[in-house]
């Protein structure tokens, strides 16, 4: 016996009675002998106390560091009540509200879900959801390519090079080509979109802030896209918008990005949560799920999935995406987490991040080993440096001390090698500011 | 089912009514009903072309999805406007709701559609 | 379950706060105005204590694997045990930033590799990427590897798919997404291909067949090994959707059947919780030949030191920000050791023994297209007495008054009523058998009230409701609603 199968000897003898066979191997009668495999070679079953030594055992061979650097992951605080919330079994154990008499719960923190991203972004229409912000930038260049049934698209290369990466990816089995928009002084550049924005480009992407951190300016782009039907897509760390002009300003015809920084764990990469929104004239490319609200039989208020004719399962190979649900959780997640916040609070942890990564940064600068790489535009939790130690040296002196960081930008073909990035959030105090100062200061 | 005598029809379910050179096209009683309640019409500009056989639109109702297939060639000189707001036009009558009016670029593609004997009895296949 | 009809907004009262942060000493930055948007987001001003309590009154709408028995078809609804979400929460894991040097991180990317070598010894195939967010992300990623290797072979008319039309629409969406065109075959009465029918249209612009074993119907496909000789004689690749894969756990291995690429849903066989639609995790799997085109960033051991590859020159490219969902994977790791290699077969057999019990105990009321035995999961063509105008979907509602969550109705699409049970191992007989008699009052009731089933639901805290008035007159946003 095991603790997850109930089975007794007189359960399987009774149930095999019904069957009419004498052993369950005769239930694999159909399977050719030449196939079938014996003996896994596998751990033996481990006990509840063995799985907790066994996990100390991996976690001795890790050192947990605080992280001073972003680059598309971003350690805010998580309310305590969130974690709680999302293990009520209801939540955390059900489907796809496919039946909605009894999946109401999902749906309606769906329906809320996108009710805040729309608030956030200023969109007027949010799926839920998309696996990462990388996945839901490319996503939004199947929509883009689809409403304007071109194959061609400029993407600005401030965009961190893994989104971009994962762009090429897509676009390049999907038939799509990709050409990058160069920058100038570390963003998009206004005078190089109008040189380079043609008739054959379905839309251009951008990302703000960008992979430099820095926050990008776009007055005067929505007008050259659109003499010439470009469509306008926004990859955009919705943590700052409490703060920033919303896509939906800008006149973004897509806002696109990753959720993680809404307070979701690190944990290695994932998972975390890509959101995608849009003007509603587009809601039939849109890939991925959408509640809406109507009545049942009796007029009650209710939820349930709608537009469902757009989707694989209906469509199959005229859909324009694959995507089916995914990352459900975390967008309950990411609900309570700015039902909690709410929009003072939300503000606020934007607003420490910035003031912490503004006094780093000036700190730094006042240390003969970094110098600015870029003048002009602000920067929001994320900045770039020029060091003129050895990256590898700044980054052991913190090490030393408990912290990641810098991000060597070389690492992702950024810069000449001396290109560092740090990022602080809310949870980073006056005391890591002045411990890391310290410890650099000790290399000059 | 209702199949009104005059139109032609084809196999893929779509009905066309010819007037003064042009051609008026929409979807059969059948086709609605195989759907169930229609949400959405997606319909070409004003102006397209579009070609015997190939598709020009799609018609969706909550759990399906169907191309629609333009049964005759030529400019679509009008779209019925009414059916964005109200789709569920194509439920209440499919004959009285027409998707596209188009100028018929070669009269004898109608020759080659069904009359409304044959395609009842196409559609009790 | 109970209803609950407000809104988190509706709580909304200005000024109120549900969190608290530190006071800090820096000094306030400000940022141009140009730069800051004009009004404030619309986020709700709530309570701590409304905000937990809210959230809970919204759970109690939910039916959950704990509420009662899930035989969703195709879905594997089975326990999802504690301990693996509380090792995954351990801070030594959920706390670490994706880009921490992999010296300071041994332990987890021990785990990672040691998952992915599980799963190989499991599917038998050569190595394996936990990149893949999902089983619909790990078929696009595993047709992407497809393309990958045709294009490193200069074969670049091969971009005919053949799906099989009983298949999930995901494979026919992924395909084309991949740059493929489909092929869609007919199946046989129990779902399987024929390798007659696979004759017809293999030719020299194949790529490959999309598969899944057992079948939509839940029948082991007999003929594999002979479908995996024409593809592969027709210069081919076989792609497994591993949706099916708990009964074979430990008893046949995809791999050994002549599938080159794999998909795993963890979500499924290895117990990670589906969380009302994700996260899942959709691991990918190859055949050594195939090695070479994995996705970038690669997880790999070399002498006893863990590293990431961050690229090569033959990889298909870039498919996540990071490595997957790692949260996910890691509840896969403690299901998998948990079990050990004695109870996964185990899993195997009592997910096998119990889907031929229901099907069994329920065959003379429901029709049963398709005799012999199933494995995990089997069909019936709605009730066997067609007279009382009981459709399946009524049959489905009707459950959901006796506190059962209804099977996967209406798929695979070869039968017109489909009802498409798979009961899982970890109900016991007790449960199965509340479930057979369940059933059989349904099938009873159709006959003598069929209008009480056609009713149905009548007990759940919303009855039918109105799908196209949603899609009719989009309601998306709390801002749509009209006042």
């Amino acid at each position: 016996m095991f603790k997850y199968l109930p089975h007794t000897k007189e359960d399987i003898e009774a149930m095999l009675k019904t069957i009419g066979v004498d052993s369950i191997e005769a239930l694999y009668q159909d399977v050719p002998k030449s196939l079938k495999h014996h003996d896994l070679s596998l751990p033996s079953s481990h006990s509840e106390l063995e799985l907790y030594e066994h996990f100390q055992a991996l976690a001795n061979d890790i050192d947990v560091l605080k992280p001073v650097i972003g680059m598309g992951a971003y350690d805010h605080y998580t309310p305590s009540i969130i974690r709680h919330i999302i293990e009520r079994q209801e939540f955390l154990t059900s489907y796809t509200p496919y039946q909605p008499e009894i999946s109401q719960g999902t749906l309606q923190y769906i329906f809320e879900f996108q009710s805040m991203i729309s608030q956030l972004t200023g969109m007027e229409i949010a799926n839920a959801s998309l696996y990462d912000g990388a996945t839901a930038t490319a996503e939004a260049m199947f929509m883009i390519c689809a409403i304007r049934k071109k194959q061609r698209i400029l993407v600005s290369n401030t965009i961190n090079p893994n989104i971009i990466s994962v762009l090429k990816t897509y676009a390049h089995y999907k038939g799509i080509t990709i050409d990058l928009l160069d920058h100038h002084e570390g963003v998009s550049s206004l005078e190089a979109l109008k040189a380079h924005f043609t008739d054959e480009h379905a839309g251009l992407i951008v990302q703000s802030p960008n992979v430099f951190g820095l926050i990008e300016d776009y007055a005067g782009f929505k007008d050259v896209l659109e003499e010439k039907q470009g469509l306008f897509v926004i990859n955009q760390d919705p943590s700052t918008l409490a703060h920033l002009k919303t896509p939906s300003a800008w006149g973004a015809d897509v806002a696109v990005g990753e959720a993680q920084s809404l307070g979701l764990p690190l944990q290695f990469g994932g998972p975390y949560i890509g959101y995608l929104a849009s003007k509603k004239a587009y809601v039939r490319k849109m890939p991925g799920r959408i509640c809406g609200m109507t009545k049942d039989s009796e007029g009650k208020r209710a939820f349930v999935l709608t537009f469902q004719a757009r989707e694989q399962h209906i469509r199959r190979d005229k859909a324009n995406s694959n995507i089916c649900s995914n990352q459900s959780l975390l967008a309950l997640f990411v609900t309570i987490y700015l039902a909690t916040m709410g929009k003072k609070g939300l503000y606020e942890a934007a607003q420490l991040s910035m003031d912490a990564a503004y006094t780093l940064h000036d700190r730094l600068l006042e240390l003969p080993i970094f110098e600015p790489v870029f003048s002009g535009q602000p920067f929001f939790k994320e900045f770039t440096l020029k060091s003129t130690l050895p990256v590898n040296m700044v980054q052991e002196a913190l090490e030393a001390h408990g912290y990641l960081g810098p991000y060597d930008l070389h690492e992702m073909g950024l810069g000449d090698g001396s290109w560092v990035s740090f990022a602080m959030t809310e949870k980073r105090t006056e005391e890591d500011v002045e411990t890391i100062i310290k410890a650099l200061e000790a290399l000059v | 089912m209702k199949t009104p005598k005059g139109l032609y029809y084809a196999e893929t379910h779509e009905w066309v009514k010819v007037e003064d050179g042009f051609g008026y096209v929409g979807i059969s009683d059948y086709a609605q009903h195989s759907l169930g309640e229609v949400v959405y019409v997606e319909l070409p500009e004003e102006n397209d072309h579009v070609t015997k056989d190939t598709e020009f639109g799609a018609v969706e109702s909550v759990k399906a999805a169907s191309d629609l297939m333009a049964p005759v060639s030529g400019v679509v000189v009008a779209i019925n406007d009414d059916l964005e707001d109200s789709p569920e036009l194509i439920n209440e009558d499919p004959y009285e709701n027409w998707m596209i009016k188009v100028e018929l670029e070669d009269p004898s593609e109608i020759e080659r559609l069904m009359n409304a004997e044959e395609y009842s009895a196409f559609c009790e296949e | 379950m109970s209803y609950y009809d407000t809104l988190i907004f509706d709580l909304s009262t200005h000024a109120r706060k549900g969190y608290t942060l530190p006071k800090r000493t820096f000094k306030r930055q400000a940022l141009p105005t140009h730069l800051l948007r004009e009004d404030c987001p619309g986020l709700p001003e709530v309570s701590e204590v409304e905000v937990v309590r809210h959230y809970t009154n919204v759970s109690m709408k939910n039916f959950g694997i704990e509420t009662g028995m899930y035989p969703l078809g195709s879905c594997t609804m089975k326990y999802n045990p504690k301990i693996n979400q509380d090792l995954a929460n351990l801070p030594s894991f959920s706390a670490l930033h994706p880009y921490q040097p992999t010296r300071t991180v041994q332990g987890m990317l021990k785990l990672l590799d040691d998952l992915q070598s599980y799963l190989s010894e499991i599917s038998g195939l050569a190595r394996y990427t936990l990149n893949s967010y999902a089983g619909a992300h790990g078929e696009l990623i595993g047709l992407m590897i497809m393309k990958r290797y045709f294009e490193s072979r200069g074969e670049h008319h091969r971009v005919n798919i053949i799906v099989p039309d009983a298949a999930h629409g995901t494979n026919p969406a992924s395909a084309v997404v991949a740059g493929f065109k489909v092929i869609e075959v007919p199946s046989e009465k129990d779902g399987s291909v024929s390798v007659e029918v696979l004759k017809g249209v293999v030719d020299e612009n194949l790529a490959g067949i999309m598969l899944t074993n057992p079948n939509t119907l839940g029948m082991f496909e007999k003929d594999i090994l002979n479908v995996a000789e024409l593809i592969h004689d027709h210069g081919g690749l076989l792609y497994y959707d591993g949706a099916n894969l708990n009964p074979i756990l430990g008893k046949v291995r995809p791999g050994d059947m002549g599938f080159d690429i794999m998909h795993i849903n963890l979500h499924k066989t290895f117990s990670t919780p589906h969380g009302g639609g994700g996260p899942g995790s959709g691991p990918v799997g190859v055949a050594e030949h195939l090695v070479p085109f994995l996705p970038k960033p690669l997880i790999k051991k070399v002498d006893n030191t863990y590293h990431i590859e961050r690229d090569n020159e033959t990889t298909l490219g870039q498919i996540s920000h990071f490595y997957g969902n790692v949260g996910v994977a890691m509840k896969a790791y403690t299901y998998i050791l948990s079990n050990g290699k004695e109870h996964l077969p185990e899993v195997a057999k009592f997910a096998v023994l119990n889907a031929n019990y229901v099907k069994e105990s329920l065959k003379d009321l429901f029709e049963l297209p398709v005799e012999g035995v199933c494995k995990h999961e089997f069909v019936f063509n709605g009730l066997k007495d067609k007279s009382t105008g009981v459709t399946t979907l009524d049959v489905a509602k009707r459950l959901l008054d006796f506190g059962v969550h209804p099977p996967t109705i209406y798929f695979p699409l070869l039968y017109k009523e489909a009802l498409m049970i798979e009961p899982v191992e970890t109900e016991s007989k007790q449960t199965l058998d509340r479930f057979i008699e369940v059933m059989r009052v349904i099938a009873k009731e159709a006959k003598e009230t069929p209008e009480v089933v056609k009713g149905a639901p009548h007990n759940t805290i919303v009855k039918r409701l109105d799908e196209a008035l949603a899609a009719r007159q989009p309601v998306v946003k709390y801002t749509d609603i009209p006042k």
